[in-house]
């Protein structure tokens, strides 16, 4: 029972880390077509930033503010020079987001250098919690309350502000929502740079529950990420919540009872879906 | 009377074909126009030419006087020009309540009381505020997407074949109610219902295969039974 409660909490863990990276990465894909491969590198320069700035300031919370401000700014950056220019052409799409990871991913190697660097996690998380002989660490459960603070608050600004109902209509008919007198693509620019920034956000967390940051670690979580959006389904928040804590759970599980199949066991997971849900275990949030 | 809406010569196209070949159209302010045609003669193409939704070629379009030529559509509907699209536009995942919202570009309380005579006008919609439009018939669709376009204070509102499929019945409903709205607004109305289009219009043109064959009075057209069934196939 013991072992059950911690691989729950570390899946838990797990899924909100998937949840930060996976809910943008859907909207991106269910709002604006947009097959966005920059994820992976926002992933890291959230968590490089996140090292950079907590080393020299000692501070956790600006050391997460500086992250997921830098990675907004490359969101609108990357939104406004290079994915605005290819909407609609899903292959250009591929090649050059793909073109922007490999560039930005060498730019942190260049940056910062080609080895990992370590963190520690904030004195204030880094302790542990003994109930009843099961141990819990601290920073796995702060990692679960960002992920439910995230999730309420994405919901909140999708279902109750004006700006997540043109989002959610623009999911569905932008010819539409421009039809209405609505510039569409500022909430192009505004989703997409919020989807990097909750990447960046995921890095930053990352970076202390490993203990270290790779330049390599990016491409990796982006598969996942596309895996938990096939799984809960293109475009639906709801499904990416969902299937990020399905693939937190089912990858803390299998690390513990099969740690070999752990990567079969993620796309295994994709291809059953695929196979017989293609449009995810969620559904998608609109029909396109 | 001054000229509200003007398009000369226009010529548009979509991918490599050209939809519409010279198309010549003048819509004053207060006027109610319809415009007739049969399937594939270009009135939808023309309707999402005024907004851009298909590019000119050539020509001019002109609101009061304004070049609306390549200027992005979301300009085009702020400049005061509502579109109620033949397949309604309807957001799905949204309720009544949010899709008219969406639409309003001020939520001030001459917006709100707009949208309370706009309900007033479609009842069906005012009993089911809350409900997704997921769930709507057809003709609760339609009524939404005409409310959308009057929840603000637009200048023209574009309506295209607000009849198409929906029952006899839903049919004399939105007759009525678009009656209603072309006394005080002014309206393009693309129809293929030649009675309902009788029963909103005063004026006409007919498209045919891109181009402007024919336009006046509708109570000309009523009269003319060679014209309607050469160019509507109205027995």
């Amino acid at each position: 029972m013991d072992i059950f409660i911690t691989l729950v909490i570390n899946g838990l863990a797990q899924g909100a880390l998937l949840f930060l990276l996976a809910s943008g990465l859907s909207i991106i894909l269910g709002l604006m077509g947009v097959v966005n491969f920059t994820h992976g590198t926002l992933f890291i320069w959230g968590g490089y930033v996140y090292i950079w700035i907590f080393t020299l300031t000692d501070s956790f919370l600006l050391g997460i503010l500086a992250a997921v401000g830098v990675t907004f700014l490359m969101g609108v950056f990357f939104e406004k020079f290079f994915v605005s220019r290819v909407y609609g052409n899903v292959p250009a799409q591929i090649l050059i987001t793909l073109g922007l990871q490999v560039i930005f991913t060498d730019l942190v190697r260049l940056i910062w250098g080609a080895t990992p660097l370590t963190i520690g996690r904030p004195d204030f998380l880094a302790d542990t919690w003994i109930v009843g002989g099961i141990v819990i660490v601290q920073y796995r459960v702060f990692l679960i309350a960002v992920g439910v603070i995230v999730a309420f608050g994405i919901h909140l600004l999708l279902n109750k502000t004006k700006i997540g109902m043109i989002v959610r209509a623009g999911v569905q008919r932008p010819d539409m929502v421009r039809a209405l007198g609505i510039n569409i693509n500022t909430y192009f620019t505004f989703v997409f740079a919020g989807g990097a920034a909750l990447a960046g956000l995921g890095g930053a967390l990352y970076a202390p529950l490993v203990g270290s940051m790779a330049s390599t670690a990016g491409m990796h979580n982006q598969v996942l990420a596309f895996i938990v959006v096939v799984v809960g389904g293109m475009g639906s928040f709801m499904g990416s919540a969902g299937g990020s804590v399905l693939l937190g759970l089912m990858g803390s599980g299998i690390a513990w009872f099969a740690p070999g199949f752990a990567s079969v066991a993620n796309v295994g997971l994709m291809a059953i879906v695929l196979a017989f849900k293609p449009s995810g275990l969620f559904g998608l949030a609109v029909k396109k | 009377m001054s000229s509200l809406l003007k398009a000369s010569n226009v010529e548009s196209y979509i991918g490599l074909y050209t939809i519409l070949h010279d198309v010549n159209l003048e819509i004053n302010k207060g006027e109610a126009v319809a415009l007739l045609g049969r399937n594939g003669a270009g009135k939808t193409t023309f309707l999402k030419t005024l907004m851009n939704l298909v590019s000119t070629r050539k020509g001019s379009i002109e609101l009061e006087g304004r070049s609306i030529v390549g200027v992005p559509t979301h300009k085009i509907a702020k400049m005061g020009i509502g579109y109620v699209p033949e397949d309604y536009g309807v957001f799905d995942a949204l309720t009544i309540e949010e899709n008219l919202r969406v639409a309003m570009w001020k939520e001030d309380k001459e917006t709100l009381e707009r949208v309370d005579s706009v309900l007033d006008l479609f009842p069906d919609l005012k009993v089911a505020y809350k409900r997704m439009a997921s769930t709507l018939s057809g003709g609760q669709r339609q009524m939404l997407s005409i409310s959308r376009a009057l929840v603000n204070e637009n200048r023209i509102i574009l309506i295209d074949e607000p009849s198409k499929g929906l029952a006899p019945v839903v049919i004399e409903k939105l007759a009525h109610a678009l009656k209603a709205i072309s006394k005080d607004a002014t309206v393009l109305l693309v129809e293929q219902n030649f009675a309902m289009a009788c029963a909103v219009a005063d004026k006409y043109y007919i498209i045919s295969e891109g181009r402007t064959v024919n336009n006046g009075d509708i109570k000309d057209l009523m009269q003319n039974k060679e014209l309607q069934h050469k160019h509507l196939g109205v027995m």
